[in-house]
């Protein structure tokens, strides 16, 4: 074990779990909802050419997973130094 | 310089590049054929993950399946993109962190059971072989169309290029030249882009040009499009046809059945550290959208394109004894035939009873530079491009396919005792033989490769990725839940693509579908039963044992992620 304490470890994996799920929700947001089961609502807005629900089918949502993951990285790096799991 | 000779120049150019990288970086040790020692930056890792996962597929035929289905070509963007996301926030970390080769390694370890781990070699098998096929195929297309030699020498010569570079070098070979192959294919998908885009809209960035307004007339490309489209009897370009629940339920299959598939998920195990794994899913996202997100603006261009050189800017129908020689190139491939009907000696597209076009949906990539009157060096940069995306998938799966040969069944089911070195051998025999066969099913496809692409994507969502979560993230779930789940998502997916697609294929409408749902998207709910029906055996079979549980918390933190071991 190579957290100080048990409840460390429980501490550890909560706050992994809350990172992983907040960043899960805009991940779905993003292409479900905006690019899915909310086009056509979101069609009636336009940005430049395009309708706002096909440019987030078509570009946003991907722009926006990049975004995620960069954004897990740095949080859970910040995670591991915190509780003092990372790596050497 | 006439086109033909600068192909075979820039093609030769580039087989030299990926052989000379190929004797630089040999394997010597299973560890370095199988997960290239665990030592790749994650930078490069990703470049070579991008280049693994973009196939002939995507190169050749995303832009123009997206180019004639418009909204509903989403799906394939966004699932294709979008399961990166969960190998970087819920599988690479921690299956790194595990630290073995290969997913049927995870999946037989953490369900302590030969019969898990035979199920996933199995289907990982199934898989690779399913894709290669495809690729394989690819390279024989594009060499008769470009270098015009017979499609079966053409598979042969990739054949031999593999061969070379995957049976010698295993991974390190791999993924270094797998950087190279990113580079040529990346490079010869963005120039004709660039190009085409600034000539239609006078925007060099292809993702901005095609919402920008059209060059020297007034108004938005997409309207234009969209009225075109309209006017021709097609239904609006940036509109879907599919029903809402499908299009879901595809986008899931997709995402999931990505973040399943065993030649992605095994190049997690080939960077120093569980933080590099993390990071080197979002470089290979980077690497991966840069194509992702210009082929839908490729996709635009093109068809705005096809349809006013073929219907004439005045829609009246353009004159095929006047048509650019294009047409008449790929006429001899069968990628897209003329029939007269009406007489007038004038092409015409249309989705209604004008319609005197036959059109593969290819050309979109293969014939863009022509179709845009780009200079030669352009249009012979396409073939060195294509086969860029094709050798290095093809090689990623390659290898898949002899690890789990060698490594899976050989040494952790039927042969324990072998050597390294025997272990080697044995995995350098199995590459070698799998290009053989991949190489045979190239020259004389089945015809169900394009119908096995739907199964691959269902089998992973539905097998591979419940186990592997809840492997993760449920340490109290044992092999009964998890096999039980295997079993019934997999039968069920099997069953519901096998009968539409093989059985009755005549029945394979919507009105005959389970809630709608196609035999692409039918992945999704065999996951969902998986998950559910592992829950349920759970519940009455009891937790999982304690080692097996103490592994699992092992798994969740980085400090202490070795080098990946066979042990």
């Amino acid at each position: 074990m190579s957290f100080e304490t048990k409840e460390h470890a429980k501490q550890y994996w909560k706050e992994n779990l809350r990172i992983m799920l907040t960043l899960l929700a805009v991940w779905f947001a993003v292409s479900y909802g905006a690019g899915i089961l909310l086009v056509d609502a979101l069609n009636e807005i336009r940005l430049f050419g395009f309708k706002l629900g096909f440019w987030f089918a078509q570009q946003g949502s991907i722009y926006t997973f990049i975004v995620l993951i960069f954004v897990y990285v740095r949080k859970m790096n910040a995670l591991d130094r915190k509780y003092n799991v990372h790596e050497d | 310089m006439d086109i033909q000779l600068l192909t075979y120049l820039l093609v030769g150019a580039s087989f030299a590049l990926y052989i000379g990288i190929a004797i630089w970086a040999r394997a010597g040790s299973t560890s370095e054929f199988y997960v290239a020692g665990g030592g790749i930056p994650p930078v490069a890792n990703g470049m070579a993950t991008a280049a693994d996962w973009m196939s002939a597929a995507s190169w050749i035929s995303m832009a123009g399946i997206i180019s004639f289905a418009g909204y509903d070509g989403s799906v394939y963007l966004m699932g294709w993109t979008g399961g990166y996301v969960l190998l970087a926030l819920c599988l690479a970390p921690y299956l790194r962190k595990f630290g073995k080769f290969t997913v049927p390694d995870f999946i037989g370890d953490r369900y302590y059971s030969q019969t898990a781990r035979t199920i996933a070699v199995v289907c990982a098998i199934f898989v690779s072989f399913t894709y290669v096929a495809g690729q394989m195929r690819g390279v024989g297309v594009v060499f008769s169309r470009f270098l015009e030699v017979p499609v079966n020498t053409g598979v042969i010569i990739g054949m031999v290029i593999v061969f070379f570079y995957a049976v010698l070098g295993g991974m390190k070979g791999i993924t270094y030249t797998q950087v190279a192959q990113y580079c040529v294919l990346i490079f010869a998908f963005m120039v004709p882009a660039i190009f085409i885009s600034l000539l239609m809209t006078g925007n060099p960035i292809p993702q901005i040009g095609f919402g920008g307004q059209v060059s020297g007339g007034e108004g938005y490309l997409l309207d234009k499009l969209d009225g075109l489209s309209t006017e021709l009897g097609f239904a609006q370009y940036t509109e879907g046809t599919k029903p809402m629940i499908d299009v879901f339920f595809i986008t899931a299959a997709l995402m999931v059945g990505t973040a399943g598939l065993p030649h992605v998920i095994v190049r997690f195990f080939t960077v120093p550290s569980v933080a590099g794994a993390r990071r080197s899913a979002g470089w290979a996202l980077i690497f991966i959208a840069i194509l992702y997100t210009t082929a839908p603006a490729v996709a635009v261009f093109a068809r705005v394109n096809m349809i006013n050189t073929i219907n004439g800017e005045d829609s009246a129908g353009a004159l095929y004894s006047e048509a650019p020689s294009w047409i008449k190139s790929w006429e001899t491939t069968g990628l897209i035939s003329w029939e007269d009907k009406n007489g007038d000696g004038r092409m015409f597209y249309a989705a209604d009873e004008r319609n005197e076009m036959k059109i593969d949906r290819d050309i979109m990539v293969l014939a863009n530079p022509e179709i845009a009157q780009l200079p030669n060096w352009v249009i012979a940069l396409v073939a060195a491009g294509g086969l860029a995306a094709a050798l290095s998938t093809a090689a990623g799966l390659l290898l898949v396919i002899s690890t789990s040969v060698s490594h899976d069944l050989l040494k952790r089911n039927l042969m324990p005792n072998i050597t390294d070195k025997q272990e080697l051998l044995f995995a350098r025999m199995s590459a070698a033989v799998a290009v053989v066969v991949a190489g045979y099913l190239g020259i004389n496809p089945p015809g169900f490769v394009a119908q096995v692409v739907a199964f691959a994507f269902g089998l992973a969502a539905s097998s591979f990725f419940p186990a592997i979560i809840l492997g993760i993230f449920h340490k109290r779930m044992n092999k009964e839940g998890a096999l039980s789940g295997m079993i019934v998502g997999i039968t069920f997916t099997a069953a519901y693509i096998i009968y539409f697609k093989f059985i009755n294929p005549a029945a394979n409408i919507p009105d005959n579908w389970f809630l709608g749902i196609s035999p692409e998207g039918i992945g999704t709910l065999g996951m969902i039963l998986n998950f559910v029906v592992a829950f349920a055996v759970h519940k009455v079979t009891g937790d999982a044992p304690d080692d097996v549980q103490d592994v699992v918390e092992s798994i969740r933190y980085p400090k202490g992620a070795g080098e990946a071991s066979a042990h």
